[in-house]
């Protein structure tokens, strides 16, 4: 156990500020100016975390960042399920973002629904010299040929699209044409636009808008017979199904979940969404562009929420229930009550066994902050986080609502910073993605890889707590750690932490 | 036998790089060189003289029909010419779409792989008007062509193409060994043209290696898809080329790095030979109506 309580706040402040100017000094000067201004340690009080986001990384730097076509194929468009999204490009971009990121999905599969499955124009040299617009018209058609059942078609375009200039756009108008004004999203998410893949949230955002609610007439009746508790849930992508322990929350409490965003999601429940009477927004950095349309175009608000944890699930589920009337908070009510033995049972199983224990987190752009609460919830303290691609406005919300006094914030994190920081902080347990993962297990620590819940999951609402404590229990306290003799654990030096 | 000498011509649009090239290159066939020539512009017009023919079938569009250019073979897309002169075309997308960049790239490489390149004395790139990106500078990059020649005029904007070019070869010129063998003035019968061409080559640190005289043989050979040399073996034109094919021959080995001059110093250039007027800035950006008034 690596956790020395002794330290006072001001005490473990000093030795975070000491670490950032460790590991600065390894950059040149040039270099070290810059990451200066993505490492801080976040005081109390402040708007803020101290740090600048959303620049461009550096070149030489290992970046865990991704591109403007994994934000839109990979997070937004790729779960909406009967749809068919095509990496237009060379193979790899399709292939290695292959099978989603676990957004599981009613449907069979190549039959009705295509979420597993790889569409891709599979560039060749002579697409690139003479242009690909007529290889996608084919595709195109043989998508209609082969699976009669595709809602729509979405054209996601890989770097050499925009530097050639293939005009997909005209190609996705003509082809919607030819197949009775068919659904078909020309999509400009060039892998090398933008800093990160924030940019291709906001372009998928923008093609959504554009493509689908633009298209459906305002004054047109919705398909279903509206009803005064219709919200949708934006920004939940049904890792591990998600989205679906936290529709039922929703619906238990009385209201009805018309639309999915864009986990399990399907092109008439986006069209079905200007009817809806409140956006519940999950992740604010994927999806907080369209929501914002909504309310200023068809009116809708919109409510951020968080279901990581009995207490920000309770805290959300009456923020939610405001919006409506007296029924629905009874029945945000009614529910919390329902599931507290249920969670009372879970903490008192695991939180004896994690209580103390020390974590870092480097997630994307939102559960650096949103899963706080959830450890929590078992005692457990978060000492240092970071986001590969938030915003400011994102570390505005984790400086005001969740990170407490001397929380080490790393910015779009180096590999370098990143592995120095955990060694010199020795927290019980990393969360972060699939290239850190080995890193950290064979330097001893135990770790969860917090973008795909490491093949486990729902950890979203009160049944996917049960398994996010679960999971961190076997994390942490596998009795393979014991086994396993590392040098620096023969001296157990005092190791700092974030304090009440 | 001599190591291969690989050139390149480079000039504005128009200029007449194709035809001097041609008419050059056959002269150097005429005493016994083994030449081939790559046609590196999306028109494909760089070997019809030689071929007789109207625009020979280029890489890319042969391997665009195959499927790709691992289909090809090397006799598909090589013909041969006037005294034995190999010729390809690149060839391109048609305008608009596509890469023709890329294009230059992946017919020079096809080219390489497939061993084109043995048993020759002379390659010659004969590259569209401006080096617009990284695919039309492919054949001034390291391992390709070692000397460059200019096709210029008297004009403004073929000395502006001419300089534009220097920049290009300046920029390979000190990673690989590309070097700019000298500007050919392809007579405009432009005012002063003999001088300022002479100054502009002054200017970058190289020779005007020669002056073409406008002779209108030349059309009468291209009207029947031939070089002077072959329509017109006798004639004064055809003496020309002879003499600019010797020039070039003896040129190996003194090409040089060029110095671009601004924009500015060209005007200034122009302006010395009494070309063009030294501009009132007072009347930039009026027209012709509100300068009636003032």
């Amino acid at each position: 156990m690596s956790l020395v309580k002794t330290q006072s706040i001001a005490e473990i402040k000093a030795r975070n500020k000491e670490l950032i100017d460790e590991v600065l000094l390894i950059y040149p000067e040039k270099t070290a100016k810059r990451r200066a201004k993505h490492l801080n340690v976040h005081e109390a009080g402040k708007s803020d975390c101290g740090v600048k986001s959303n620049l461009k990384s550096i070149p030489g730097v290992m970046t865990i960042r991704g591109c403007a076509y994994a934000g839109s194929k990979g997070v937004v468009w790729g779960p909406v399920k009967d749809m068919i999204h095509i990496s237009h490009g060379p193979v790899g971009c399709g292939q290695y973002s292959w099978a989603s990121r676990r957004s599981y999905y009613i449907g069979t599969t190549g039959v009705d629904t295509f979420v597993t499955m790889q569409f891709t124009s599979d560039f060749q040299e002579n697409d690139i010299v003479f242009g690909g617009d007529k290889k996608l018209s084919k595709v195109m058609d043989e998508i209609e040929v082969l699976f009669p059942l595709n809602r729509g078609i979405t054209v996601q375009s890989e770097c050499p699209i925009g530097l050639i200039g293939d005009d997909i756009e005209a190609v996705s108008k003509a082809k919607s044409k030819q197949y009775e004004g068919k659904t078909i999203v020309p999509v400009r998410c060039e892998g090398f636009r933008g800093v990160s893949q924030s940019l291709g949230h906001h372009i998928a955002n923008d093609a959504i808008r554009d493509w689908i609610l633009d298209k459906v007439p305002a004054d047109v009746a919705p398909k279903f017979e509206p009803s005064p508790y219709d919200v949708a849930i934006i920004g939940d992508y049904n890792i591990g199904g998600d989205a679906w322990s936290s529709r039922i929350l929703l619906e238990e409490m009385g209201l009805r979940v018309i639309a999915q965003w864009s986990g399990d999601g399907t092109l008439a429940e986006m069209e079905a969404t200007p009817k809806a009477k409140l956006n519940v927004l999950h992740c604010y950095r994927s999806m907080n562009y369209i929501s914002r349309h909504m309310e200023e175009k068809y009116g809708i608000p919109w409510v951020e929420y968080n279901f990581f944890g009995p207490s920000k699930i309770a805290e959300s589920l009456r923020k939610i229930a405001s919006f409506f009337d007296d029924k629905i908070k009874e029945g945000a009510e009614r529910v919390i009550a329902q599931y507290q033995p249920l969670m009372d049972a879970v903490i008192a199983k695991y939180r004896p066994r994690l209580e103390g224990k020390t974590v870092m987190l480097f997630v994307g752009g939102l559960r650096p902050r949103h899963v706080i609460g959830a450890y929590e919830d078992l005692g457990m303290e978060v000492v240092g986080t970071g986001y590969e691609f938030g915003h400011n406005d994102d570390y505005q919300r984790t400086a005001q609502h969740d990170v407490k006094d001397g929380t080490l914030i790393y910015d779009d994190v180096t590999g370098y910073e990143f592995e120095k920081f955990v060694e010199t902080m020795q927290p019980d347990l990393v969360g972060s993605g699939i290239k850190e993962k080995y890193v950290f297990q064979k330097m001893g620590v135990p770790f969860r890889q917090m973008h795909s819940w490491d093949y486990s999951g729902p950890y979203h609402g009160y049944d996917g707590f049960a398994i996010f404590a679960r999971d961190m229990d076997m994390a942490i306290n596998a009795p393979v750690w014991k086994m396993a003799k590392v040098p620096w654990k023969l001296e157990p030096a005092p190791v700092l932490m974030a304090a009440e | 036998m001599a190591a291969l000498r690989q050139i390149a011509f480079y000039g504005k649009g128009g200029i007449g790089k194709s035809t001097t090239s041609q008419n050059t290159l056959a002269a150097l066939a005429e005493i016994g060189h083994r030449i081939m020539i790559v046609g590196c512009d999306p028109k494909a017009d760089s070997t019809r003289l030689i071929l007789h023919s109207k625009a020979q079938d280029t890489i890319l569009s042969l391997a665009a029909a195959a499927g790709s250019v691992e289909d090809l073979e090397l006799e598909e897309v090589l013909k041969v010419g006037y005294r034995d002169i190999k010729c390809v075309e690149s060839g391109g997308p048609e305008p608009g779409v596509g890469c023709a960049g890329r294009g230059v790239i992946t017919s020079i490489n096809f080219l390489e792989e497939n061993g084109a390149y043995e048993d020759l004395d002379y390659v010659s790139y004969d590259v569209l008007g401006d080096v617009v990106c990284g695919g039309f500078a492919m054949p001034i990059r390291e391992n390709k062509a070692q000397e460059i020649y200019i096709v210029m005029s008297g004009e403004m904007m073929a000395m502006y193409a001419a300089n534009n070019i220097s920049k290009g070869i300046l920029k390979y010129a000190n990673s690989g060994g590309v070097r700019l063998g000298g500007l050919i003035c392809n007579e405009r019968q432009t005012d002063k043209e003999l001088e300022l061409a002479e100054a502009m080559a002054k200017k970058l640190g190289t020779q005007l290696i020669y002056f073409i005289p406008r002779d209108n043989i030349v059309q009468h050979a291209e009207l029947r898809r031939m070089t002077v040399l072959e329509y017109a073996p006798d004639s004064m034109q055809a003496q020309h080329y002879r003499t600019l094919a010797h020039k070039i021959h003896d040129n190996v080995g003194k090409g040089i790095i060029p110095t671009p001059i601004t924009m500015d110093e060209l005007e200034d250039m122009l302006m010395e030979h009494g070309i063009m007027e030294a501009v009132d800035e007072s009347v930039i950006g009026k027209s012709a109506a509100e300068l009636a008034i003032a």
